[in-house]
């Protein structure tokens, strides 16, 4: 992002004091598409919550009578090839793809906070060097750069959660080092500077809060992102591992027995697709209340 | 011009350096090392250290390091662990499919998407403009592995139209289309929508411009205006977004190789981590990731060069 653009990017608590919190809500309840988002994300989040009331069977629990059903009343989802419930495993494997969303793009939210605005604040030579390294690393295409750490770590849980931690860094320390630039040089901070502020006071009480706010929003659009990851990985088997259940997995063995029974594939993608669209849908409804200038194309 | 050639290729070596350096010290600091990792849990220690000798992996960090640097320079991805063939060879063998698959799908996202950005923005605000602008994000937000699978569950296996394994006969052109038209699909969805995006706003900014009321002053039809003048300009920012395009249409290609089974960059790579294949994965990755630097390079002097403004960025 050029330099220019950054100046004119307005912080969300600048935006409340214009227009009150009120209004914001009563413009967000007027935009059908958001609505619609906010909708699909809370059911989503309370079905992954209550997934072990909701769910009429354990996620391995296994009926060897009913293999590869087509839906019935027992199993309104069918079952898969070992007879378990797709019902249940679609909604355990909710709670897999939010936990991962929550635990990637919080901790990548914070050290992209604090090595943009180290970036950003900090000397030249360690900005470069910082800007370099982010670069280097985005130039890997993502799923190519997940299947080499995967040849060399073994596919887990938590090596999902390092490759997305470490490729989604620079998209956030960018964006916060960019707003840093920008707001180093005010007369505010150059104020607090004159008083004998160190830097980390600079950094967290008056820099951080004006960063953050565009962040969060980037962080919410970043959910579809992550779980599609999560997911894709989990497809190719390099994922979380078997039994648990993951949307990704129930795709894979849709995908292996795709022959035999469409449901699989449908039960196992069309939460997906609901998920990414939901947290897109609230995303940009969202971005273009607080922040319109983020607005990319 | 020249100057800014110069520093955009510069910083493109660069990176791809920083890149390669990242690469290999991740593979160095990554505990157990290659040989093992090949050979599996049964390989007796003497099986080892003839591989580790044999991949260099006994000589000491620096001389590893510069070894890795200098056969990358000469084109030396190192050797298949199990056919003992060249990586090089059989990077350079798949990557064809991988580079026609994302050209395709590419040309599905201009040919679709450029039409409904451009007919969005002449209609702004109907209920057409609407639809098409909930189809764009949707377009764009869903996993294109989900539309692979799809694409491939009605179009293959329920109505049985398209094929649904493979790359088509050798020599048999039509064949071969054939079987290109789910896979490429799949990855070009996505760039449908960015791109009818972009050239709805991009277009609606156009066409507020003084050059515009100037034309229809003079009594042009606005189909003219639309089509000769404005589309002209609207295109222009697409080209900075192509190179990037191309980096996310490599990543949906290796999904749509394996859900198709088609012969690629994404398959070879795919058959290589489950059999622990781990020089053809780094090949693989190193060239993937130079052709993802390349595109992004390659847009990027296109766009300074259609747009004086933007060779000031660097």
């Amino acid at each position: 992002m050029p330099a220019q653009l950054s100046d004119t990017l307005t912080t969300p608590a600048a935006a409340l004091r214009r227009e009150g919190f009120l209004g914001q809500a009563q413009r967000f309840s007027r935009d059908p598409l958001g609505m619609l988002g906010l909708i699909l994300v809370t059911l989503i989040i309370l079905a992954a919550i209550f997934a072990d009331i909701l769910a009429p069977y354990g996620p391995a629990a296994i009926d060897v009578k009913a293999r590869l059903a087509a839906p019935t009343f027992e199993h309104p989802l069918g079952t898969d090839q070992l007879g378990r419930d797709v019902l249940s495993r679609v909604l355990y494997g909710g709670r897999i793809a939010l936990e991962v969303a929550l635990v990637c793009i919080s901790v990548s939210l914070g050290l992209g906070l604090v090595l943009g605005m180290l970036a950003g604040y900090g000397p030249r030579w360690l900005d470069n060097a910082l800007i370099l390294i982010f670069d280097a690393v985005r130039s890997f295409p993502v799923i190519m750069f997940a299947l080499a750490v995967v040849t060399l770590v073994g596919p887990s849980l938590e090596t999902i959660e390092l490759i997305i931690i470490v490729t989604s860094i620079p998209g956030y320390a960018r964006i916060v080092r960019t707003q840093t630039l920008s707001l180093k040089n005010n007369e505010f901070i150059l104020a607090e500077r004159s008083l004998g502020a160190g830097i980390w006071r600079v950094l967290s009480v008056h820099i951080m809060p004006n960063v953050i706010g565009p962040l969060l929003i980037l962080a919410s659009m970043d959910v579809p992102v992550v779980v599609t990851i999560e997911a894709g990985l989990s497809f190719l088997g390099l994922g979380v591992r078997p039994p648990t259940p993951s949307w990704g997995s129930i795709l894979n063995d849709g995908y292996a027995f795709i022959r035999n029974t469409p449901w699989l594939v449908i039960a196992g993608g069309v939460p997906l697709i609901l998920t990414t669209l939901g947290f897109t849908f609230l995303g940009e409804a969202l971005r273009d209340i607080f922040d319109p200038k983020l607005r990319k194309g | 011009m020249w100057v800014y050639t110069a520093r955009r290729l510069g910083l493109a070596i660069v990176i791809i350096s920083v890149a390669m350096a990242m690469l290999f010290f991740m593979i160095y600091l990554v505990p157990g090392d290659p040989a093992s990792i090949a050979l599996g849990p049964r390989a007796t220690p003497e099986m080892k250290e003839a591989l580790r000798a044999k991949m260099g992996l006994d000589k000491p960090v620096v001389v590893q390091f510069f070894n890795f640097f200098v056969n990358v320079l000469r084109g030396d991805l190192g050797v298949d662990v199990w056919s003992n063939r060249s990586v090089s060879i059989i990077v350079v063998e798949s990557l064809p499919y991988t580079l026609v698959l994302t050209a395709v799908g590419l040309g599905w996202a201009i040919l679709l998407g450029v039409p409904m950005g451009c007919y969005s923005a002449i209609r702004r605000n109907t209920w057409l403009d609407k639809i098409s602008g909930v189809l764009s994000v949707s377009a764009i937000a869903v996993p294109s592995f989900i539309v692979a699978l799809y694409c491939l569950l009605l179009f293959a296996v329920e109505w049985k139209v398209l094929p649904a394994i493979g790359a088509g006969e050798q020599g048999d052109y039509w064949d071969q289309f054939t079987h290109l038209i789910l896979p490429s699909f799949a990855i070009g969805l996505g760039w449908v929508g960015y791109l009818a995006r972009l050239v709805r706003a991009s277009m609606l900014e156009i066409m507020g411009e003084n050059f515009i009321r100037t034309a229809r002053a003079f009594g042009l039809a606005e189909r003219t205006i639309v089509y000769r003048y404005a589309l002209k300009l609207a295109i222009l920012p697409t080209v900075a977004l192509m190179g990037v395009g191309v980096g996310n249409l490599l990543s949906g290609a290796v999904f749509a190789e394996i859900v198709f089974a088609r012969p690629g960059i994404g398959k070879l790579v795919y058959d290589a981590v489950i059999t622990r294949n781990y020089p053809v994965v780094m090949g693989a990755v190193l060239v993937t990731t130079a052709l993802f630097v390349l595109c992004t390079l390659l847009a990027d002097l296109l766009a300074a060069w259609l747009d004086p403004r933007a060779r000031a960025a660097l």
